[in-house]
């Protein structure tokens, strides 16, 4: 399976993405953000970083990228895409996720490890996560706090669409587990057909026990049995 | 000519900065202070010669789709000689 990375200016977790993807077998590339095609992408990953000096907005002038058209025809397609961090918030200001993210409540940068609840387990995205399993995962970011309006809220929570939650070891969604102020403890979340997905914490940082943690592998991992899965059903 | 777009924070959307801009103002001293909204000031130059009626209709466009995001912030436009 082939992950195509973006790259814009100022994105720095592209090279740990295209590393992680790596580390699990499968093949990845780094996209320009100035290309109008992703090549021969079987799901694309758009990383963490400052895109564009986060300027206006973070997320707000990488929309616009060339590379975004092709990401936003992906989708439309029902191609797999991934968000991190910065990718989450250009994937909301790009309207191929609902909500914003905000400035944190305690206008802090957060650079630490926190635990997440995986709320849907059925999606492309965390299905290889082991049931009651407590993901342990790094964050870094000053604007992760997860805003929507009540009935966009109301319709994330009705179809599913939450499938990260802070939370504490033991996995309970506790206001003192939420590093930022996301409503609802969300950490990340899917769009209602369930292919394209954003987090703020960084799978990519968390993908070897080197590094402290490997849980970030079940995501990647749920990607491609999502993929494999597809790709038998195309067969049959 | 100019535009002049002020963007605040909607009020339903925490604005921690407003808050801390507001604690501050109390500690030094000034009464009555209800509440602070702390947003951005964007000022745009306008070619000499623009029509200001088009030119709000196009900002305002450009307003909603980009240098503001709906979901969290409000926007004034104003064009000014």
């Amino acid at each position: 399976m082939h992950f195509a990375v973006l790259q814009f200016p100022a994105s720095n977790c592209d090279q740990d993405c295209v590393h992680a993807v790596r580390v699990l077998g499968h093949s990845s590339g780094l996209v320009w953000h100035k290309d109008t095609t992703l090549g021969a992408a079987d799901a694309v990953i758009v990383p963490g970083g400052f895109s564009y000096g986060d300027y206006l907005r973070c997320g707000a002038i990488a929309r616009f990228s060339p590379v975004m058209q092709a990401v936003k025809q992906f989708a439309d397609n029902g191609g797999l895409v991934l968000g991190i961090c910065n990718g989450f918030q250009i994937l909301c200001e790009a309207g191929l996720l609902p909500g914003a993210l905000i400035r944190n409540r305690d206008l802090q940068f957060h650079c630490e490890q926190v635990f997440l609840k995986t709320a849907n387990r059925a999606t492309p995205f965390t299905s290889a996560t082991p049931e009651d399993r407590v993901l342990r995962i790094p964050i870094a970011h000053g604007e992760g706090c997860y805003f929507a309006d009540e009935p966009t809220l109301q319709r994330l929570q009705a179809n599913r669409q939450i499938l990260w939650q802070y939370c504490d070891a033991t996995g309970a969604t506790t206001d003192a587990a939420n590093p930022n102020g996301s409503l609802l403890n969300i950490a990340g979340i899917a769009n209602d057909r369930f292919n394209v997905a954003g987090l703020m914490p960084h799978p990519d940082r968390a993908s070897e026990d080197i590094l402290g943690s490997a849980d970030g592998r079940y995501i990647f991992e749920s990607m491609v049995a999502a993929f494999a899965k597809r790709g038998t059903a195309a067969a049959a | 000519m100019k535009a002049k777009i002020v963007i605040t924070p909607k009020k339903a959307v925490l604005d921690p900065q407003g808050k801390i801009v507001q604690n501050a103002l109390e500690h030094m001293g000034y009464q009555g202070v209800a509440g602070v909204h702390v947003g951005k000031y964007i000022e745009i130059d306008l070619s000499p010669g623009t029509d200001a009626a088009a030119a709000r209709k196009a900002l305002d466009e450009a307003c909603h789709r980009f240098l503001s995001n709906p979901v969290i912030e409000d926007y004034r436009l104003e064009i000014a000689e």
